[in-house]
């Protein structure tokens, strides 16, 4: 009886030994996660000179770079498309998908935890780098970043996609009211319900913004999620009567909804922009992002979004479609 | 559902399912290891129980997310801090059982111990521990069956585990895919818990000729 | 630790009490998501307990086994099930957090009646009572402080995870946690994750009293923590 269980303690002392030691070597700190179905992506586990003990300050793997992303569907196909595109001109890529809000991967890519991750540059701006800027248009955008993100980081070339906030109605309240603009909600406003994700009741461009460059002031906020399927419900069940929706939310099309104009420039500049880890931006690096993103239109952009939210395609396929079609594969 | 849909994802899932059974088995496994000494030590100092108890029902009652938030500034996005986290929440099941486990032997046997000349680290470790074993367990198999329940949640901060396809399965609408996680945690959580029912039997054959 | 006091700032700040996304209605969501969640799972958890723990035998292990694995199912998971099919339905939330309720009142519930001393049934037997009168006046006061305990830590897990109402747009103390999340803000976040715990130690005093009140001397010692 001893014997029995000194074995049974013993095959358990190993199993857990082997877990650990499987633990250890597959998941260096800063690129634990590995890409789900990347074809060429490597775990970190060659990684071997891992920044077990101190998460926080660890870089990349030296050659290693790692592509994060944000927690929507939009955001996630746009770092496979980086993350495959820079595959394709040999760089050893590791994906960090779904990190979820700024506060979680800001933080990350300032050590450079995270080397690259898909942003828009109007929203980078206006939440972590000056909260108070007044710049509007791309160039703008563009060159209040360049002054303003701290040394570590920078941001590339920007596409001409642009995926921004837009106040959005049903068509039927469209027609009622007749809405076209932004601007023509302001009678309407104190009796609608307004959703939007939970940021936007403090962001400057949000209730504020809304408030201060169209006097709305709206009945009530309802915090829902990032554009997602619980926005468009609520929009499209009467829950709230006017939402932020993403332009490039496929169900603008397919629900017809009416994004209103923004004529005051409310909302700034969103042109999607690789957000780069300075020490790990090699000119390779440097040119390929820039190049994918001097393709990347705001139809292309839609057009993927819906293949993968509506078509339910895989995000590799699809990212993989547009990289050949651009000759980057 | 879109049955197509697995064959043509079969890495992911299987990599999903890896990362989640890590982030399973791994805290509850780390949780036996603290669970034991304190348990020891409060099955035999009894004044030790209440408190440890009160402090383990609060932490529990810690939001699984908020507890990652508050992890993050020290260990970052990473396995780890969702590993320390459900160890943490492990802790909370597993040490109560190893008190009771402890204290439920009874008297007469520790006493038949001494009486046969064992010391108390021999009897701790051939008599206490062995007849505490089927309700240490028991807890066991709750926290791990919880840790790989939990680990889906690590999703939230980017820690990869069949939360995944709970959290892309909503924003696309496709329950396709939460079905597929649904299905394949509780199927990780139910081998788990046979394993160990398994353990146990292994580890108390007096039980099972009785 | 700096988790305290962002927290205890926030919390201590006064716009955060008043308005209507303020503590106060929050506070009141939660319970109510809690405290119905709680109620539907005792409901049906209680009776099946009993019963099936009266009858006791192999039931009863069955029993055991199965909410061992009923408490695998992620909810998370079924969360976003039920999201995507049910929108904004109290369904979405409600099915999840009555489906995390039911296990521990379930165990706890039969195993409180089936430990019950063979003889103590025998004796309410001898006295003349029906099955339905043994099973009202003698198993289930005896069961009573498991039966407690298991309702007890049923609501614990309950009001931890009333905070994923938030995750679709709804109200409760998870909106502090999630909201911040989104905009940057670590304050709502420690915030609602002590306002949280607070609510538990609530929760936990609240059911010593209850036992103090509800379990006759006699059977106090019984309630073994689970």
């Amino acid at each position: 009886m001893p014997i029995r269980k000194v074995v049974t303690a013993g095959l358990v002392t190993v199993s857990v030994a082997a877990l650990s030691a499987v633990t250890a070597c597959s998941s260096s700190s800063s690129s634990s996660s590995s890409s789900p179905s990347s074809p060429a992506s490597t775990t970190a586990a060659s990684s071997a000179a891992s920044s077990a003990s101190n998460p926080l300050s660890s870089s990349a793997p030296s050659g290693t770079v790692v592509v994060g992303s944000a927690n929507f569907p939009e955001n996630e196909l746009l770092a496979q498309v980086y993350a495959l595109a820079l595959q394709a001109k040999g760089v050893k890529v590791t994906t960090k998908l779904n990190i979820g809000s700024r506060e979680a991967y800001y933080p990350q890519i300032q050590k450079g935890a995270i080397s690259i991750i898909p942003e828009y540059n109007g929203t980078l701006l206006s939440v972590e780098v000056d909260k108070t800027s007044t710049a509007k248009t791309t160039a703008d955008v563009d060159a209040a970043l360049a002054s303003g993100l701290p040394s570590t980081l920078e941001v590339l070339n920007p596409a001409t996609a642009q995926d921004s906030d837009s106040i959005t109605v049903t068509a039927a309240t469209a027609a009622k009211y007749h809405l076209k603009t932004i601007a023509d909600l302001k009678p309407y406003a104190a009796s609608m319900v307004l959703g939007a994700p939970p940021e936007f009741k403090t962001r400057t461009d949000g209730i504020a913004g809304l408030k201060a460059t169209y006097g709305l002031s709206f009945k009530q906020f309802d915090p829902l999620d990032e554009s997602g399927p619980i926005t468009i419900a609520a929009l499209t069940g009467g829950k709230v009567q006017a939402a932020d929706v993403f332009t490039t939310t496929p169900a603008i099309v397919t629900d017809k909804l009416v994004s209103l104009g923004d004529p005051k420039a409310n909302f700034a500049a969103q042109n999607v922009v690789p957000l780069v880890y300075k020490p790990a931006a090699t000119p390779v690096i440097t040119s390929t992002l820039n190049e994918v993103d001097s393709h990347l239109t705001t139809a292309a952009l839609v057009q993927m979004v819906n293949a993968v939210v509506t078509d339910k395609q895989n995000y590799t396929t699809v990212a993989q479609a547009f990289l050949q079609a651009i000759g980057m594969s | 559902m879109m049955w197509s849909w697995i064959p043509g994802n079969w890495s992911l899932i299987w990599q999903l399912t890896w990362e989640n059974l890590k982030l399973g088995v791994l805290p509850a496994l780390y949780g036996l290891v603290i669970s034991l000494p304190l348990g020891i030590i409060a099955a035999r100092w009894r004044w030790f129980y209440p408190p440890t108890l009160t402090v383990v029902n609060i932490v529990y009652a810690i939001p699984s997310i908020a507890l990652f938030v508050a992890l993050i500034p020290k260990f970052g996005l990473t396995d780890t801090t969702v590993i320390i986290a459900l160890t943490v929440f492990s802790l909370c099941v597993i040490l109560p059982n190893v008190v009771e486990g402890m204290r439920g032997v009874p008297a007469a046997v520790t006493q038949a111990a001494t009486a046969m000349g064992y010391g108390p680290l021999r009897r701790l470790a051939l008599v206490e521990l062995p007849l505490a074993i089927p309700v240490i367990i028991a807890g066991l198999r709750v926290g791990v069956v919880s840790s790989i329940s939990l680990a889906s949640v690590g999703q939230l901060i980017g820690v990869s585990s069949l939360g995944y396809l709970f959290i892309d399965g909503l924003q696309r609408s496709f329950p396709t895919e939460i079905y597929v996680g649904l299905v394949l945690v509780i199927v990780l959580a139910i081998i788990c818990d046979l394993i160990l029912v398994a353990v146990r039997r292994a580890l108390t054959p007096w039980l099972a000729r009785s | 630790m700096s988790f305290f006091s962002w927290a205890w700032d926030w919390i201590t700040q006064g716009a955060n009490w008043h308005g209507s996304g303020s503590i106060p209605p929050q506070v009141l969501a939660h319970v109510g998501y809690s405290g119905l969640s709680l109620l539907i799972a005792a409901l049906v958890a209680v009776p099946a307990g009993v019963v099936i723990g009266h009858r006791g035998g192999k039931a009863a292990i069955v029993v055991t086994n199965f909410a061992n694995a009923w408490r695998a199912i992620p909810t998370l998971g079924l969360l976003t099930l039920l999201a995507v099919y049910f929108g904004f339905s109290p369904l979405t939330w409600l099915l999840p957090l009555v489906a995390l309720g039911i296990p521990p009142i379930l165990v706890n519930a039969c195993e409180g009646v089936a430990g019950v001393d063979p003889g103590v049934r025998d004796a309410a037997r001898g006295t003349g009572m029906t099955t339905w009168q043994q099973i009202v006046q003698v198993e289930v006061p005896i069961a009573l402080p498991l039966i407690l305990v298991g309702v007890r830590t049923s609501a614990i897990f309950v009001v931890a995870t009333a905070t994923i109402a938030a995750e679709i747009g709804l109200g409760g103390l998870g909106r502090f946690i999630i909201d911040g999340l989104a905009s940057s803000q670590y304050a709502p976040v420690a915030g609602g994750a002590l306002l949280v715990v607070i609510l538990a130690i609530c929760v936990l005093a609240l059911f010593a009293l209850i036992s103090r009140l509800v379990i006759p001397p006699g059977l106090r010692d019984q309630g073994r923590p689970q």
